[in-house]
């Protein structure tokens, strides 16, 4: 579904993704794992189209197609989905409002009806009893006033009811505390299917007890230095990044 | 003669004319007060941008026109014509002035005799019960302060005066249309409007400036609000003159012991439009919110003056204004709170965020506190910026298309205003205005 091959990714001057390699095929749940800086939310945000970041080598394809080459809003309508790590408040604009465009959004582009008003409300209020979500949220501005784990479950409901093929999930664990990780992780669960993909880009390991991935790729400073199963997680939350970091810089040696 | 004294001789002249007419029509309690007011204009003139509380707005232009006093229209109005500027869902009275003058085939106040009187200045002064004038009329509204001020009450005769008794609740909000039509020079109104709300009362007033021409004219208005002890009041101003049109409006509202009062302003229209809201909270205990939007584009000129007086304890006031400009022009926004010396346990607080749209377009913004009591709260902030295009990248991710996420969030920061009125025909109305001024309102329309 996904390939990824050699992608090099700067800001401004900085390159963050130095050569990036990665394979996710449709009912697959990958995870990304990595310190801070080494470039995970660059992935996610360069999948999901963000033009701050800049293209310099390598291909993203999507079933076949340059993902690169389509807007944002394209790559949505495609089935691509990223749950932001920091979710945007946007004053003034309804939670239902926002929700309603962007379901028929997605409807349009698959020839689907669009929604009136009642029958739109009567899909999201099944939808967001899923997450344990007040219902009253709806009548809110989008994210305005969330505490931490609204916005975090917000970005699920809305990756419900949007039924993603590519999920991406930029550290939506973190700052949750248990139970809305529960939560969480039991939303991400029931999206698993043969259909869909499931990218979690984390720093620690812990949702990954409710989210057995079914591959664990390591990045540090913007490669994948190491791709293994889910016991991979396991040994990285035993020895730290510190093992990776210094096993990537022996194979580089090793190379040369 | 300088232009400047000249300007001031075509209005000086204007009111000796105005004077004549008016005599002997049993007014004759008012002429020490037109007078006093039309002699502190002479000696003032037009304020200057060296007037500090005038710095961003230039009045040249307005002292320049050769305005006439606005005689009654000779321009038919069918009702029909009034037709779009209706608010769907209201019921309650409605008084039409055509070029500051009152239209009684135009109007519908209401039954009569309950005590509530919503009717025009003009038959008030001329006939009935006086009382009430005489208590209030020119009583708040400071000539001293402001030379617009000052040649509106010269000029008074006409405009509205609403008045609740003690006690009563009027739901049905009061609608006041102001509408200009051509006329064949630029002529002035001084529209004058007295609302007063007795104790335990309660009343939306709507004051509405619409256009059916597109002509230069200079629409002056003062309004004096009195909100009696314990009595609540929404009011709301909207601003949607002709492009070559001068607005300057001023509230001015006296707030008794536990009053509430709510100022909701929105200015659409005009070419140089001033907006002041002047809120004395006098009594203990009283709550203000003064919230605003003015939305300009072209080479409209907004300029937002607020003075917000604490005179007594244990006052709240609320002051939210935003600014959206486009195009090349120019918003103001000064915020002054004047917090008395006796009155401790207020708590002010004041913000103003604007959305820049474009390059050319400018905002100066001013807030002003002056403390003289020790236990207060008083805080402000401003904001100027762009669209957030965190936000934009956000809806985008949904699915939305990307003008479409602009013209969500672009109607999303006015609607922040809306959000805090709570007479909802008067909101959704104010809602629809925003997207028919909005280029792509239409997309918002879709998505509702």
């Amino acid at each position: 579904m996904l390939k990824i091959n050699g992608l090099r990714v700067k800001v401004g001057d900085r390159e963050i993704l130095k050569g990036v390699d990665l394979t996710v095929r449709a009912g697959e749940v990958h995870s990304i794992m990595g310190p801070n800086g080494s470039g995970k939310s660059t992935l996610a945000q360069v999948l999901a189209g963000r033009e701050t970041y800049e293209v310099i080598a390598g291909e993203v394809l999507y079933d076949g197609r340059n993902l690169l080459e389509l807007s944002p809003e394209d790559r949505a309508r495609e089935g691509v989905f990223m749950a932001f790590q920091y979710p945007v408040e946007i004053p003034g604009v309804g939670m239902a409002q926002f929700l309603k465009a962007a379901v028929n959004a997605l409807r349009k582009h698959r020839g689907i009806e669009e929604l009136d008003a009642m029958e739109f409300l009567a899909m999201v209020r099944e939808k967001i009893k899923l997450l344990g979500m007040d219902e009253k949220l709806l009548h809110r501005s989008v994210n305005e006033g969330f505490s931490g784990g609204e916005k975090k479950r917000n970005e699920i409901f809305q990756m419900a009811l949007l039924e993603p093929r590519l999920c991406i999930m930029d550290e939506t664990d973190s700052g949750l505390d248990i139970d809305a990780l529960k939560i969480v992780a039991n939303g991400v669960t029931s999206l698993r299917g043969p259909e869909r993909a499931i990218i979690v880009v984390t720093h620690y390991q812990r949702l990954l007890n409710y989210v057995i991935p079914d591959y664990v790729h390591v990045l540090v400073d913007g490669r994948i230095v190491r791709s293994g199963g889910k016991e991979l997680a396991l040994t990285l939350e035993e020895k730290g990044y510190g093992w990776a970091e210094q096993e990537s810089r022996a194979t580089a040696r090793a190379g040369k | 003669m300088t232009a400047v004294t000249q300007a001031r001789e075509n209005f000086l002249e204007s009111f000796a004319r105005f004077e004549q007419r008016v005599a002997g029509d049993g007014q004759g309690w008012l002429r020490p007060l037109r007078r006093a007011a039309i002699a502190r204009f002479a000696e003032v003139g037009f304020p200057t941008t060296r007037d500090e509380d005038w710095r961003f707005t230039n009045v040249a232009p307005i002292a320049e026109t050769p305005f006439r006093l606005a005689e009654p229209s000779r321009t038919a109005v069918a009702p029909g014509d009034l037709e779009p500027f209706s608010i769907p869902g209201l019921a309650g009275p409605r008084l039409v002035f055509i070029n500051g003058r009152y239209a009684p085939a135009l109007s519908s106040p209401g039954p009569a005799g309950d005590g509530v009187r919503v009717t025009s200045l003009a038959q008030a002064l001329t006939n009935g019960d006086r009382r009430v004038l005489e208590a209030h009329l020119a009583r708040y509204a400071d000539n001293a302060r402001d030379a617009f001020t000052a040649l509106n009450t010269a000029f008074m005769d006409d405009g509205a005066l609403v008045h609740i008794p003690r006690g009563r609740i009027v739901e049905s909000p009061i609608h006041l249309l102001f509408v200009s039509v051509p006329t064949a020079e630029p002529i002035m109104s001084h529209p004058r409007n007295l609302i007063v709300l007795d104790e335990d009362s309660q009343a939306v007033v709507i004051e509405d400036y619409v256009s059916l021409a597109a002509d230069v004219y200079f629409a002056n208005v003062v309004t004096e609000a009195v909100a009696g002890d314990n009595s609540v009041l929404s009011h709301f101003m909207v601003e949607r003159e002709s492009r070559h049109a001068f607005n300057i409006s001023t509230l001015r509202v006296e707030q008794g012991r536990g009053s509430t009062v709510a100022s909701h302003t929105v200015l659409i229209g005009g070419g140089l439009v001033r907006n002041n809201v002047h809120p004395v909270l006098a009594g203990e205990g009283g709550e203000c919110l003064i919230n605003g939007l003015f939305m300009a584009n072209g080479r409209q000129h907004m300029d937002n003056f607020m003075l917000v007086e604490h005179a007594s304890p244990h006052c709240d006031s609320r002051q939210f204004y935003h600014g959206i400009l486009d195009g090349q022009s120019h918003g103001v926004f000064s915020g002054r709170i004047i917090v008395h010396k006796d009155a401790q346990k207020t708590d002010a607080k004041q913000t103003n965020k604007n959305l820049l749209l474009s390059l050319e377009a400018q905002i100066d913004t001013k807030p002003q506190l002056e403390i003289y009591a020790d236990d207060v709260k008083c805080t402000h902030g401003a904001t100027i910026g762009q669209m957030d295009e965190d936000a934009i990248f956000y809806l985008r991710s949904r699915g939305v298309p990307e003008e479409t996420a602009r013209a969500l969030l672009l109607f999303g920061f006015a609607n922040e205003s809306l959000e805090r009125i709570r007479v909802e025909p008067v909101r959704m109305h104010l809602a629809g205005l925003i997207r028919e001024w909005m280029p792509a309102g239409r997309l918002v329309e879709e998505t509702r």
